[in-house]
C-alpha cells in the first residue's frame, strides 16, 4: 500500500509542538513540510542533496532537549548512505529520519530510483546499527510514527511507502541566510 | 616521522575547547591522529566520526542551527568530496571551520595523493573558503585563532591547512 504523500505528511506534522525541529530534505518533501504549515523551526533544503540526515544529527546533538526529525527523499537519502551509518554509531536520543520512498527521481522526470527495485531501506538503517527501524505499511503504521516522533526517546529511522504523484508545488522560502536566521531566532540562539 | 611528539596538536585542542567547539567531526587520518585521541577522551566535545568528508559539512551546518560550533578534520583528498556540500555552507553563510592535512606536496610517496593535493588551495578559493596555510609548529595556534574568528564571528567558511612538512611523511616501511 502506497500513501498519499502530502496527506502523509499532514498527519505527521499535525499538533506539532515547539520542540520539533524539522530538516525536510531536497525536492518534493521540501514542498510537502511548506504545504503542511510554514514553520520557523523548519530549515527547508533546496540544495545539499545527500546531506539532509547529517544535517540533523548536528542539530540533534547541539540541541539535545528538543526533536529532530529529518524528512527526505528516497532519492536524498541513497545520496548519502553513508550517513546512517554514521548516525548508527552516533545514536543520539532525539533524532528521528524519515524517508518518503516512492522509487522514483520526482524532480527529473520520474526515474526509476534504486529502492524500486533492489534496495530496501529499512534494512539498510538496521544494518547500520540503528535499533528502531520502522517499516510503515499503512494509516495505522503512519499514525503509529507520528505518535512516536511526539516522544522521540531514541534514535529512529522510518520508512513511509509513498505513491509516485507530483502534487502542485508549495514553494517554501528560497533565502538561505534568512532560513538559518529564524531557524536559531525560534529556538532562542542569540545571533 | 622526528623521534620527538610534536606538542601542536594538543595546544590546537586546548584552543578548539577554549573556543567553546562542541562538535568535531573527521574522518580518521594520521595527522590528526594526536588531536582526534584528545577529542575522543574529551567529554566535552563531541566526537563524530564520518564515512566521508562532505558528511562533516552538513553536520558543522546543523549544529550551528542548534547554536553549537563545530569543527572538520580532513586530509587533502577529502576536500574534493566536499565540493558541493560547500555550497551549503556558502549560501546559507554557515561557519565552517576546517583543519586540512596535507599530502601530496612534500616527500611524498604514494604518487596517487599529489592530483588532489596539487589543487587544494584553488578548490578552496573557489568555494570562498579563507585559507590559513600552516608550516611550523608554533604559528598553529594562532593561525588557528585567526581562522576561528573568520569561521564564527563572521560566518565563513575557514580552512586552516597543516603542511605535509608540519606533518612529516608517512613511513611506508618499518
Amino acid at each position: 500500500m502506497r500513501l498519499e504523500r502530502r496527506a502523509a505528511m499532514a498527519t505527521l506534522l499535525a499538533g506539532r509542538d515547539d520542540n520539533l525541529l524539522v530538516i525536510p530534505g531536497l525536492g518534493s518533501t521540501a514542498w510537502d513540510v511548506a504545504a503542511a504549515g510554514d514553520n520557523d523551526r523548519n530549515f527547508y533544503l533546496w540544495g545539499a542533496m545527500g546531506g539532509a540526515a547529517m544535517i540533523g544529527l548536528g542539530l540533534a546533538l547541539a540541541q539535545p532537549r528538543r526533536r529532530v526529525a529529518v524528512i527526505t527523499g528516497d532519492g536524498e537519502m541513497l545520496m548519502g548512505l553513508g550517513s546512517l551509518a554514521t548516525i548508527g554509531i552516533t545514536q543520539p536520543g532525539n533524532l528521528a529520519v524519515i524517508v518518503f520512498d516512492n522509487g522514483v527521481y520526482g524532480e527529473t522526470g520520474m526515474q526509476p530510483s534504486h529502492t524500486q527495485s533492489a534496495v530496501d531501506l529499512v534494512s539498510v538503517g538496521r544494518a547500520c546499527g540503528i535499533r528502531t527501524c520502522l517499516d510503515v505499511r499503512d494509516e495505522n503504521g503512519l499514525a503509529g510514527l507520528a505518535q512516536r516522533l511526539k516522544t522521540l526517546d531514541e534514535t529512529l529511522f522510518a520508512r513511509v511507502p509513498i505513491a509516485a504523484e507530483e502534487p502542485p508545488r508549495v514553494l517554501p522560502l528560497r533565502d538561505g541566510v534568512a532560513l538559518k536566521e529564524r531557524f536559531r531566532a525560534a529556538i532562542g540562539i542569540k545571533p | 616521522m622526528s623521534a620527538h611528539v610534536p606538542d601542536w596538536p594538543d595546544r590546537l585542542f586546548e584552543l578548539l575547547k577554549r573556543s567553546d567547539v562542541r562538535q568535531v567531526a573527521y574522518v580518521p587520518d594520521a595527522g590528526h591522529a594526536r588531536l582526534i585521541e584528545r577529542i575522543r577522551d574529551d567529554d566535552e566535545i563531541r566526537d563524530v566520526a564520518l564515512t566521508t568528508e562532505e558528511e562533516g559539512v552538513a553536520l558543522a551546518a546543523g549544529a550551528w542551527l542548534g547554536g553549537n560550533r563545530a569543527a572538520l578534520l580532513m586530509q587533502s583528498s577529502g576536500v574534493g568530496n566536499c565540493i558541493n556540500m560547500f555550497s551549503l555552507a556558502r549560501i546559507c553563510r554557515f561557519p565552517l571551520l576546517m583543519f586540512i592535512t596535507m599530502r601530496g606536496e612534500w616527500e611524498e610517496f604514494n604518487p596517487w595523493q599529489v592530483p588532489m593535493g596539487s589543487i587544494v588551495d584553488p578548490v578552496l578559493e573557489l568555494c570562498e573558503a579563507e585559507i590559513y596555510r600552516v608550516g611550523e609548529p608554533e604559528e598553529v595556534v594562532g593561525t588557528a585563532e585567526r581562522a576561528i574568528q573568520q569561521a564564527f564571528g563572521n560566518e565563513r567558511i575557514a580552512a586552516v591547512i597543516l603542511s605535509q612538512q608540519l606533518i612529516g611523511k608517512k613511513v611506508w616501511t618499518k
